[in-house]
């Protein structure tokens, strides 16, 4: 095996682009570089910086935690029929899928560590250096299902990818099992992070038995959201080759999860509307607002109509195939489900308070800079990790190559 | 600038060169912070502080005299930090009586004073509702938020709310790092200095009771009441969770919480739910007790009844 060249052979990759990847770097770097300015001025004057408050006392950060979990939980929509089924059109670009989690997991645990008021105590959550509450906090259960899920993810990656780098074939008796537990693995993160709002009893909105399978639907619509459009820009900037059909299938899985997703919303939507009880309150919150309290009603709309028109956009043949409103498609239901899991779920389950106060939230602007540096640095870990996985796929970055070149 | 050349020009040495700098620099840094006197040793020695049940008594004890020594330097206050422990064979309940309750709110700043709590911005372990009387207990339709000249106002009677110290406490069963839980005496508190600022236990909370410190507390240091508790009244960092402790430094040795002792009315009541002849017996037994949300099976240990 050869360590040494490969990584660095890896960096030297990194170096390697054209202009316009650069200037994404440069645009990525600078909005980490103002997401960590706003972090220190939030480390140093506390939460108080963003817009949560007693009433609300979670909001931007954990919605965008929860939408990223679904984005990592997608990634074995990718992997099952790939591996189990070898199917070949899915098989080559799996590996992306398997990064992609990788790098929003990343995110994932830089959302909750944003959102801790001490998050130098992490330690507190290490198990027998800390004290895990493991028998009772679902909290306590799903940082060990995220960090399993990370390792798992990336020991799959980085083997493939080594394997490849020294022109062998994977092994095939540690990887096939491996990516079959991946898959549980998967729906474990989600359904426990969805477990965590769901438990409480305290909170109306959440405390439905609707939630964990309606966080599968839509985190099975907004993941392959991205590698839609992600397949395309790497087929037009590298030589790697991913066919039509698989686009299209890939699309025509996510109008059938769209559709579920949807009536899993219609069916909660019914239960509130029609029985009419105290419970409603949340749910007028969302969509209709409360003695003329309305910051979110907007979002609540949206997120319903981008849904529905994406829906229609992928299950017509016709406009599934044509890239154009495939697109569009596509980036409305990564905006719908983000809508859908961030604003639309962690706000209405806090407003009214349990003591019927109305504290209307809407992210502050440290709030907004620190998610958009917590974005570009998972685009950037992302990036990196793409520039080096890419080329060895493509077989044009190995051992050999790399020997003579040195 | 540094950024773009090193881009341009990326070769092993440079990185390795700079990479050797920033070693040095970060070498240099250890060095001077662990060389500096006292309270970098207060401080390191905070972070690795245990969890308060896996404390020995000694190092307990070094414990509350570094947190002594702590807010003597912060507040510029003598503060004695204690952890007395639960007399055994109590459990303590409350008892609220709403045809008495007029909404004075003294409840509120007699806590406020006694609990360190924060002034700005105000934290209030105790909210005080204001309800319609023709609309009866309605959590929807209530307000905390009433400044007449004087109450209680027609038409209305008032609700307040604390820490309901419940038996199947929500917000314990959430905390992932057991930062919080019930103690023997049927009190729930937090360990500040384990508390990671999650929040999970006020989302979890079916009262309002749980408050977070959103900045660092405000709190006059003459107003600073140097009394204190571990588990309770101690003034705490920004970024931790805090609540009602029945006052916890007081009910601990035989006196009543500050909030029942200020009561002008006599609205609320306080006692030992094992000792069939306290006062809080008396009215479970004698007369109309509800508990807030009952549907929710919390159990709390905080009775509302209507007194007369």
């Amino acid at each position: 095996m050869h360590f040494r060249i490969f990584i660095i052979g890896s960096l030297k990759q990194l170096f390697k682009g054209p202009k316009i990847y650069w200037a994404w770097i440069t645009l990525l770097l600078s909005l980490i570089t103002l997401g960590v300015v706003s972090y220190i001025g939030q480390v140093n004057n506390g939460l108080i910086v963003t817009s949560m408050r007693d009433q609300v006392s979670w909001g931007f950060y954990i919605g965008n935690f929860t939408f990223m979990v679904g984005i990592a939980a997608a990634a074995i929509m990718l992997v099952i029929p790939a591996y189990v089924y070898n199917w070949k059109p899915i098989k080559e670009i799996v590996i992306l899928g398997e990064l992609l989690a990788i790098s929003a997991i990343v995110m994932c645990i830089l959302f909750i560590l944003v959102d801790m008021g001490h998050p130098e105590r992490f330690w507190h959550m290490i198990p027998f250096i800390g004290w895990l509450q493991l028998s009772r906090s679902i909290l306590a259960w799903d940082s060990v299902v995220l960090i399993f899920y990370l390792i798992l993810n990336s020991v799959i990656a980085f083997h493939i990818l080594y394997r490849a780098f020294n022109i062998k074939e994977y092994n095939k008796k540690y990887v096939i099992p491996l990516v079959l537990l991946s898959v549980p693995a998967g729906v474990a993160i989600h359904t426990v992070t969805a477990f965590l709002y769901n438990g409480m009893a305290s909170r109306p909105f959440w405390n439905s038995a609707i939630l964990a399978p309606k966080f599968i639907a839509s985190a099975f619509c907004s993941g392959p959201a991205i590698m839609l459009i992600l397949f395309q820009i790497l087929r037009k900037t590298t030589k790697l080759q991913i066919k039509d059909e698989a686009l299209w299938t890939l699309a025509e899985l996510m109008a059938y999860t769209m559709f579920f997703n949807l009536f899993l919303t219609g069916a909660e939507i019914f239960k509130e509307f029609y029985s009419n009880t105290e419970h409603f309150v949340y749910t007028q919150y969302l969509y209709f607002g409360v003695e003329g309290h309305n910051t979110i009603v907007p979002f609540g709309w949206l997120a319903i109509a981008f849904d529905i028109i994406a829906f229609v956009l992928f299950l017509v043949p016709k406009t599934r195939k044509n890239f154009i409103t495939l697109n569009i498609g596509a980036v409305l239901i990564y905006l719908g489900v983000y809508i859908e899991k961030g604003i639309g779920l962690i706000i209405p389950g806090f407003t009214p308070d349990t003591l019927g106060e109305i504290y209307e939230y809407f992210p502050s602007r440290s709030e907004i800079f620190i998610t958009m540096g917590i974005f570009s640095f998972g685009f950037l870990l992302y990036t990196v990790l793409l520039k080096v996985a890419v080329p060895i796929i493509l077989g044009e970055f190995n051992y050999k190559i790399s020997e003579k070149k040195n | 600038m540094e950024k773009k050349q090193n881009f341009e020009a990326p070769k092993n040495k440079i990185d390795r060169r700079k990479f050797m700098k920033w070693m040095a620099a970060g070498t240099a840094a250890i060095g001077t912070l662990s060389a500096l006197p006292g309270c970098t040793g207060d401080k390191i020695e905070a972070y690795f502080q245990k969890h308060f049940k896996e404390l020995s008594p000694a190092e307990l004890d070094g414990v509350l005299e570094r947190l002594q020594r702590e807010y003597k330097k912060k507040y510029d206050v003598e503060i004695s930090v204690n952890s007395t422990p639960a007399i055994e064979d109590v459990l303590f309940g409350y008892g609220l009586d709403l045809s008495r309750c007029i909404g004075c709110r003294r409840c509120v700043y007699a806590c406020v004073a006694e609990n360190n709590q924060s002034r700005n911005p105000q934290v209030q372990w105790i909210k005080v509702l204001q309800m319609e009387k023709d609309k009866g207990v309605d959590l929807l339709h209530s307000t905390p938020y009433y400044e007449p000249k004087k109450v209680p106002e027609e038409g209305h009677f008032y609700m307040p709310v604390q820490c309901h110290h419940c038996k199947n406490a929500p917000c314990t069963k959430v905390c992932p790092v057991h930062a919080t839980w019930t103690e023997p005496d049927g009190i729930v508190v937090v360990d500040y200095n384990w508390c990671i600022g999650c929040r999970f236990c006020m989302a979890a909370c079916p009262y309002d009771a749980r408050h977070f410190n959103w900045s660092e507390p405000g709190i006059p240091k003459e107003e600073i009441n140097p009394i204190t508790e571990y588990l309770g009244n101690r003034p705490r960092p920004k970024g931790v969770v805090e609540k009602c402790t029945f006052c916890i430094q007081r009910v601990r040795k035989g006196k009543y919480p500050a909030c029942v002792e200020i009561c002008p009315v006599g609205a609320r009541k306080f006692g030992n739910l094992l000792d069939e002849n306290s006062e809080i017996r008396e009215i479970m037994k004698n007369k109309r007790v509800f508990i807030l949300k009952e549907e929710l099976n919390t159990q709390p240990k905080f009775y509302y009844f209507y007194g007369t």
